[in-house]
């Protein structure tokens, strides 16, 4: 089918607990997003049928878009008038998605790769296995046993290299015998991708226990991984052996017209996809209630993490062990008693779907969500990093750089967008919240765009953009993303008061001058859909973007929040005594009109 | 866009249901009863063996050799039966004047040996495991080779939090009322192999106590989270508990903090007092969730009737309970469920609903903040 046939695509995301449908539909030239519907996920019991619950969100969607889709249990196609569909295409993350245990020789280096392309591939990774991982042959034996992923990946030695150690870690997974997840009847998918010169052993230790994928080696040098056959392969398997012993899946992909992707992939092949066309780097993330994502691109390529037990709900109060309870109250402006947050962080967990109802219960949340965020992405600039026990040639000049092989890739003075996805940044009752949770968790520097994923359809947008790109395009920049505005922050040696930058803005009301001094928080009133254009001139030593000291030009777009210059510094230091910290924080939050007026403010 | 949440279904709490407890076998193995017997919960139903602890060797390496020299030098094979401390290989050299060999490290059967890594793999004995029928009940289906299926006409208490396994025991209140924190001086020798009730709270204490006279579980309305952190000894994270190597069960029953006891639970288990429970302090707060639970068998059968389903729909005249701040904790009727979103005290546009407080104030509160009162 070409692209001008389709004139309406019906897309859904079979979630852990909701699944979500959309409906697009072309109208005067363009795609748009016409109706949102869903349901419970029904892949448990007792309905033990995922597509039960997409005909139930798909029939909202009927119902609010004034559209026929269903003919009983099947999808009415092709579209004709205000009935049937085009296309429908679906992501799937329902019982827990796409879960993988990875193994190979050494942690930082094949067993980091191996990670990598698990990960990009869109699944949770469960442990990772390798020699030098301090676990003793039988506890790395019982910790298989006792995980039951949907399937399991090999890797270990480049090609021509460690034969031995990669054939020993096989036979400890053969000796584990371990079984998959669903289906006790179905063996378990292993994917080998590790150095070629062990397949045939590779082959004869793990034939007779599992169902056995040869690809080609993800880490054939030191030098270079090739990730992208091991993710085929994985997504190839998540669709052929892991779905198909999920409940109703057998029924759901016939209905599809394209593969079904686990949800995350789906959301990466979005953001690479939408980076490659704008020609910028980007880092999306999705906090929900029990795991946080986080997708970047830089310099076209993809990494993407998955933080398992960072999330505002179900996995809340660990995020207040890993961060700190202190380090989650820093952003509430005021003094609260932390053993009562504690028990009402737990509270929450216990009963995931209250939500905040005072004021002081938002704050807590908001600070909780910063620091989620923040762990968050500081395992993705972890594991989103060059190749490590790379050998580079060093000279004079490197010699003073602190860089080493195996850096992380994600430069924030080169991040053009920042995308937030989640409850807690797409439904914060101010946008101007959902920017300084991101602001204060990600700290941007230079220029930066800012945007929230209005209702999460990115999944949906991701499977359509790789069948019908144009569609997945309109969609994403006209529905799915809410432009919150810019954020503009130098780096440079903090002086509080001391002036770090002067900005010309062309607004479209006219011009306006600007001198930043270190510690200011300001908002420029820029509305979404406006531009204007900025001269940031930094005084010696401050850089914005354009080198230290060097006056950068740009165009800024508008937003539901604005242009937001944040001379706060990088890192952020909040102070250490009680008041002042309070103080500072009040002062912020009033500069970006986040929260109502706090009471004895 | 506003958030429409749908309210929590509430937990179960009646003196009269009947419940069906799946038991299953961690692997296939042996089922010892048949559909239509009456087990006790301690009864065992089922049982297997898991296969044994698996160490490795690398007999190359010991022995200083290729991978592919190995069987010149081993003195047993795959499927021997050894003993700990058994010579398994032996090079000689010098005319035999010089001996490298190497023992077992186990005694178990050895499973595989590698001439590609050198690498030999040993099975420990097998562990036996049986499974008891957890409550009192018939067995109502037998999944071959698998478990089987008890149903139990029983009183059941779901808690909304717990830790530690399944455990036995009388029950027993020796708290006053559904206020009264359970505290160390309440509990003595009396409580040994008990399930012990108490009221708002337990205390750090009162679990030491319940410990040290050897109790089986402790239930209570709440715990303070350092109370829970310093008993398990370890900090909450994720809330999928019920592994926990701990001496007794605990449950919770409302939340974390001082929290009365609901009326109704506190009742329910009085009035069980003496009566012997099974418990579970496991849980799971995600698809496919486990509370932890109290049941006590041979109630009389249940009432058939709607009230023994989980209710889904709420009305004007609906119990709640408030889940959330600020009225956490609190009982309340359901007066009023304006259909369109309202905007709360967080600027928030949500569903709401307006109940009246037991002492007689009429509150305005997110759907999402109340729980159903059902059982």
């Amino acid at each position: 089918m070409t692209e001008p046939e389709i004139t309406r695509i019906l897309a859904t995301d079979c979630g852990s607990t909701t699944t979500k449908a959309i409906l697009i539909e072309r109208q005067d030239g363009e795609y748009r997003l016409v109706a949102r519907g869903e349901a419970p996920t029904t892949v448990e019991a007792p309905h033990e049928d995922v597509t039960r619950g997409v005909l139930n969100a798909v029939a909202e969607v009927e119902e609010l878009a004034g559209r026929r889709l269903l003919d009983g249990e099947s999808i009415i196609r092709p579209a004709a008038g205000d009935t049937g569909t085009d296309l429908y295409l679906s992501t799937s993350s329902a019982g827990g998605g796409l879960q993988i245990m990875v193994v190979g020789l050494v942690r930082r280096m094949t067993a980091e790769s191996a990670q990598r392309a698990a990960l990009g591939a869109g699944a949770i990774v469960m442990d990772v296995l390798a020699l030098d991982d301090g676990r003793l042959p039988h506890e790395r034996i019982e910790r298989m046993r006792q995980l039951r992923p949907d399937m399991i990946l090999i890797s270990g030695g480049v090609d021509g290299g460690e034969e031995r150690r990669v054939v020993e870690m096989a036979e400890l997974v053969a000796a584990a015998n371990p079984t998959a997840r669903l289906g006790a009847s179905y063996r378990l998918p292993i994917i080998y991708a590790g150095n070629v010169d062990a397949r045939a052993a590779i082959e004869e230790t793990l034939r007779d226990v599992a169902e056995l994928t040869i690809t080609d080696n993800l880490r054939p040098t030191m030098e270079r991984e090739n990730l992208q056959p091991t993710r085929l392969v994985v997504q190839d398997l998540f669709l052929h052996h892991v779905m198909a012993q999920a409940p109703g899946y057998a029924k759901l992909v016939p209905w599809t017209d394209a593969d079904i992707m686990p949800t995350p992939a789906a959301v990466g092949n979005l953001l690479q996809m939408v980076a490659e066309k704008e020609h910028i780097n980007a880092v999306g993330v999705d906090i929900g209630g029990a795991t946080t994502d986080v997708f970047s691109v830089f310099d076209g390529q993809f990494n993407r993490t998955v933080s398992a037990n960072l999330g505002m709900s179900y996995s809340v109060a660990n995020v207040l062990a890993e961060a700190g309870v202190d380090n989650a109250l820093r952003w509430v402006p005021y003094q609260v008693n932390s053993a009562d947050v504690i028990n009402q962080v737990r509270n929450k967990m216990i009963r995931p779907t209250t939500i905040p109802q005072e004021l002081p219960a938002l704050h807590v949340e908001h600070g909780i969500a910063r620091e989620a965020l923040r762990l968050a992405f500081d395992q993705h600039k972890a594991l989103a990093a060059g190749l490590k026990g790379v050998q580079t040639e060093r000279d004079i000049a490197d010699s003073f750089s602190q860089e080493l092989s195996g850096a992380t890739l994600v430069n924030m003075m080169e991040l053009d967008l920042i995308v937030g996805s989640g409850g807690v940044l797409s439904h914060a009752p101010r946008r101007s919240q959902a920017a300084m949770m991101l602001i204060d968790a990600f700290l941007p520097e230079g220029l930066t765009r800012l945007a929230v994923d209005s209702i999460f359809m990115m999944p949906q947008l991701g499977v359509l953009a790789a069948v019908h790109e144009q569609a997945a395009t309109d969609v994403f920049w006209r529905d799915c993303l809410v432009p919150l505005g810019c954020c503009l922050a130098p780096v440079g040696k903090y002086r509080q008061g001391k002036k770090c930058l002067h900005i010309t803005l062309h607004m479209p009301d006219g011009e306006r001058k600007l001198d930043v001094s270190w510690g200011d928080f300001v908002l420029v009133e820029l509305g979404e859909g406006d531009t204007a254009m900025i001269t940031a001139d930094p005084v010696l030593g401050v850089d914005v973007g354009a080198g230290k000291g060097r006056a950068m030009t740009a165009e800024v777009t508008g937003g539901q929040v604005g242009l937001i210059i944040d001379a706060r510094g990088r890192p952020l230091h909040l102070p250490d005594d009680q008041h002042q910290r309070i103080e500072t924080m009040r002062k912020w939050q009033a500069a970006l009109q986040a929260y109502p007026e706090v009471a004895g403010s | 866009m506003n958030v429409i949440h749908a309210y929590t279904p509430g937990l179960r709490v009646t003196e009269r249901t009947s419940v069906r407890k799946l038991r299953r076998l961690p692997l296939p193995g042996t089922v010892h009863v048949k559909v239509g017997d009456v087990v006790k919960a301690t009864d065992v139903v089922a049982s297997t063996e898991l296969p044994g602890r698996v160490h490795t060797l690398n007999i190359a390496h010991e022995l200083n050799c290729q991978p592919d020299e190995i069987h010149n030098f081993m003195l047993k094979a795959e499927g021997d039966v050894i003993e700990h401390g058994e010579i398994l290989a032996e090079t000689k050299a010098l005319f035999g004047l010089f001996h490298s060999f190497v023992k077992a490290p186990i005694g178990g059967t050895i499973e595989t040996i590698s001439h590609t890594t050198g690498q030999v793999l040993f099975r420990g004995e097998p562990v036996p495991v049986e499974l008891d029928a957890y409550v009192d009940g018939t067995v109502v289906e037998v999944h071959h080779g698998e478990g089987v299926t008890v149903a139990t006409e029983c009183a059941l208490v779901q808690g909304i939090f717990g830790v530690g396994g399944e455990r036995y025991g009388e029950l027993q209140v020796p708290v006053q009322s559904p206020q009264q924190p359970l505290t160390a001086e309440l509990v003595d020798d009396s409580c040994k192999g008990c399930v012990v009730v108490g009221g708002s709270v337990v205390t750090i204490q009162g679990i030491r106590a319940a410990i040290e006279h050897g109790a089986a579980a402790v239930a209570a309305g709440g715990i303070a989270s350092e109370d829970l952190d310093e008993f398990t000894g370890m900090a909450l994270g994720v809330a999928i508990t019920g592994q926990e190597d701990i001496p007794v069960t605990l449950i919770i029953t409302e939340g974390f903090g001082e929290l009365a006891m609901a009326e109704r639970t506190f009742r329910i288990l009085k009035g069980l007092a003496g009566r012997r429970a099974s418990v579970s302090g496991a849980t799971q707060i995600r698809a496919g969730v486990i509370r932890p639970e109290i049941i006590v068998s041979g109630t009389a059968p249940a009432r058939p009737g709607p009230t023994e389903e989980p209710v889904s729909l709420m009305s004007i005249g609906s119990q709640v309970r408030l889940i959330r701040e600020p009225y956490f904790g609190q009982l309340a009727q359901v007066v009023a469920l304006p259909p369109e979103p309202e905007q709360i005290p967080t600027e928030a546009k949500v569903r709401v609903l307006q109940a009246r407080l037991a002492e007689g104030t009429v509150v305005t509160v997110p759907r999402a903040n109340v729980e159903l009162i059902q059982g």
